[in-house]
């Protein structure tokens, strides 16, 4: 298996679905000529040309419309915006025709279209290019939601989205599209609403996604030796609809669990997570539901200030203390 | 009835293109009447939108279209569904939210839809339908087809964002579509010389923007709005590209049934039923012309309202959606 970066697992994706399937086409700021933003769709223009690889004006809303449009019409659009921050912009096309168009249609119409971008912090980006989009989105019925952890999935589960007659969400990160992974070549397909466990363990169920995972599966290196843990990891990869009898089949195993996210806390993919389990499998639970999500503040500029209201080691090794009573207070 | 025939005019406009056109303007003003009255009588509830005053325009456009064509709107679009092809049982029984609905009863008075029929909607937000028509033309142009896209907007629209992005779009990639504003002068209850710089009839000017062909059209006229739209589209099939046309219509009618249009005098309503109304302007042509008599145009009047009500009276036994169906059509 071949070493990949995540945006080159991307972009084989979308090379391998646009051989495929002459209907769809990229079409995003600087997707063409520029090779991307963040060179996801390096090389694309130059294989494909230029009506299947088409850069926009700086029009979010109009282009997102446009592939709304286009889906409708029978083609299979993938929308890129630079960042999910510049497609709020296009949350009324995303909200109200894209998530809508099916059912308020009487079923007439299938919504093939995948909406592609960076989400949540990088790197002292400040607050309007460091939100987490997923809390709001997977709250509107009609649009699924999709969150890569690891170059594999990245290729397998666009390739899914691009596949599918339904509207994607499909979330990646800026900072994870040099993470290096072993790749399968051509058909890997990740099935959509299927999680994964990402690490076995006895103790406690960390249930994260998307850039929180990748920081839990570094942390959790050497903090299961330091606590003396064993952590079962789930990688929700799909947020909506979201693959409950993982967590379920888990926490029925650890009888503990804590969600980490990136995103604020308040009515978000976590929160829904530790109601399901507050519902479903309160007899199973040993300790209450611990939550690990950003501070609700937008996010500041300064790297200390930064660091504080992320997730880290730190407040993460504080919640699996208390969670297995380990904490002194 | 020659209610959703597509025949074309001959140049100098035969008897029967002109008794069509007349015909089918009555039948949408006496299709939005029964609707009002069934509004009123609680048959059904919702926002209600209605096009009586600009008939004109969707008779004039619907001749000088093909069936492959494409037409969106926006939240006004009974009428419009049924020119471009869908029954007008079917538009009728969607408004009455049954399952013989054009959209299963789940779209309602805003959301018409026929894949089949290329209608597209029926959209509830101001301007949205405008990007998604440049996204089906979008599609034309990647199949390298020779359809054209008409999208409707209202006046109000015209000073939405997104609005803009779509025709710039359009305009930089050459693509078929025809936006025809309805300006029928009032946004709800704001009149549009008071949100708009370019003057209240001059909304085409917003096309210089984009230095994208623009035109004007008296949309009480539908002769006027055939012959226009039609050389428009067959230019379009030659050379695609966008064109912006102003309709200047009107409403009488408030912006919905719940509107009692204190915002403009009954005088100003009055003056367009008696002197620039679309069926007594075509009625009146067509009695100088000694095409009809008044009595012919009474006939057809009394033969409409007959339909409409044999047709209500059918819709109202229709069945509505099974519970199951609000679970149905969310993901595929």
């Amino acid at each position: 298996m071949a070493q990949m970066s995540f945006r080159d697992a991307l972009q084989q994706a979308m090379a391998e679905e646009m051989a495929r399937d002459s209907r769809v086409f990229l079409m995003g700021e600087e997707v063409a000529e520029y090779d991307g933003a963040y060179k996801v769709s390096k090389g694309l223009l130059s294989r494909f040309g230029e009506k299947r690889v088409v850069d926009t004006p700086i029009s979010e809303a109009g282009f997102a419309g446009l592939g709304v449009g286009a889906a409708m019409a029978g083609l299979r659009p993938i929308i890129e915006m630079m960042t999910w921050n510049f497609g709020i912009q296009a949350f009324d096309q995303i909200i109200n025709h894209g998530a809508k168009m099916r059912y308020m249609s009487g079923g007439q119409f299938t919504m093939p279209l995948v909406f592609r971008a960076p989400n949540g912090s990088a790197h002292m980006l400040s607050s309007q290019h460091s939100q987490y989009v997923e809390g709001m989105l997977t709250n509107i019925p009609g649009l699924m939601v999709v969150c890569p952890s690891h170059p594999a999935d990245g290729k397998g589960l666009l390739k899914s989205s691009i596949r599918s007659d339904n509207c994607i969400i499909f979330l990646e990160s800026e900072m994870m599209y040099g993470d290096k992974g072993e790749v399968p070549e051509g058909e890997h397909i990740v099935p959509l609403g299927q999680a994964r466990i990402a690490r076995e363990g006895q103790d406690v169920t960390l249930v994260s996604w998307g850039k929180a995972l990748r920081g839990v599966m570094r942390y959790l290196s050497s903090l299961e030796d330091e606590l003396g843990l064993s952590v079962e990891v789930i990688d929700l990869r799909t947020l909506q609809p979201l693959d409950e009898q993982t967590i379920f089949t888990s926490i029925a195993k650890t009888h503990r669990m804590v969600i980490v996210e990136e995103g604020w806390g308040f009515a978000s993919v976590g929160a829904e997570i530790a109601a399901l389990v507050g519902c479903h499998s309160f007899d199973e639970l040993d300790a209450p539901i611990e939550r690990l999500a950003s501070a609700f503040v937008p996010m500041p500029y300064n790297e200390h200030l930064e660091k504080e209201v992320l997730p880290s080691r730190q407040k993460l090794k504080v919640l699996l203390e208390k969670l297995t009573y380990q904490s002194r207070s | 009835m020659s209610l959703q025939a597509s025949s074309k005019a001959p140049d100098d406009y035969q008897a029967d293109f002109l008794i069509s056109l007349l015909q089918d303007m009555i039948f949408y003003r006496r299709f939005e009447e029964r609707v009002l009255v069934a509004y009123t009588k609680m048959k059904f509830a919702g926002f209600c939108h209605l096009h009586i005053g600009q008939e004109g325009l969707c008779v004039g456009v619907q001749r000088a279209i093909d069936p492959q064509d494409y037409v969106i709107t926006g939240y006004r679009s009974h009428t419009q569904a049924i020119a471009k092809g869908i029954p007008a049982r079917d538009v009728l029984a969607e408004l009455f939210g049954k399952v013989s609905g054009c959209s299963r009863g789940k779209g309602g008075s805003m959301h018409m839809f026929s894949r089949e029929k290329r209608f597209y909607g029926g959209h509830g937000i101001v301007g949205g339908q405008v990007p998604i028509a440049v996204g089906m033309a979008w599609k034309i142009h990647y199949n390298e087809e020779n359809h054209v896209v008409v999208c409707y907007l209202g006046d109000g629209a015209i000073n939405q964002g997104q609005v803009y992005e779509a025709m710039n779009m359009a305009c930089i990639w050459q693509l078929p579509v025809l936006f025809i504003i309805e300006n029928n002068l009032y946004g709800m209850g704001t009149h549009i010389g008071r949100t708009t710089s370019v003057g209240a009839k001059t909304l085409y000017k917003r096309a210089l923007a984009f230095d994208m062909a623009h035109s004007q059209v008296n949309g009480q006229n539908v002769l006027d709005v055939y012959q226009q739209v039609n050389k428009l589209v067959k230019g379009m099939r030659e050379a695609p590209g966008p064109h912006l046309l102003e309709a200047l219509t009107y409403r009488y009618k408030g912006h919905s049934v719940s509107d009692p249009s204190l915002y403009r005098t009954k005088e100003e309503i009055q003056g367009y039923m008696n002197h620039d109304d679309p069926i007594k302007n075509l009625s009146d042509k067509l009695i100088q012309d000694k095409i009809a008599s008044k009595d012919d145009i009474k006939q057809w009047d009394k033969k409409v309202k007959a339909t409409l009500k044999t047709l209500e009276a059918s819709v109202d036994k229709d069945m509505d959606p099974e519970l199951s169906e609000a679970y149905e059509h969310v993901y595929s």
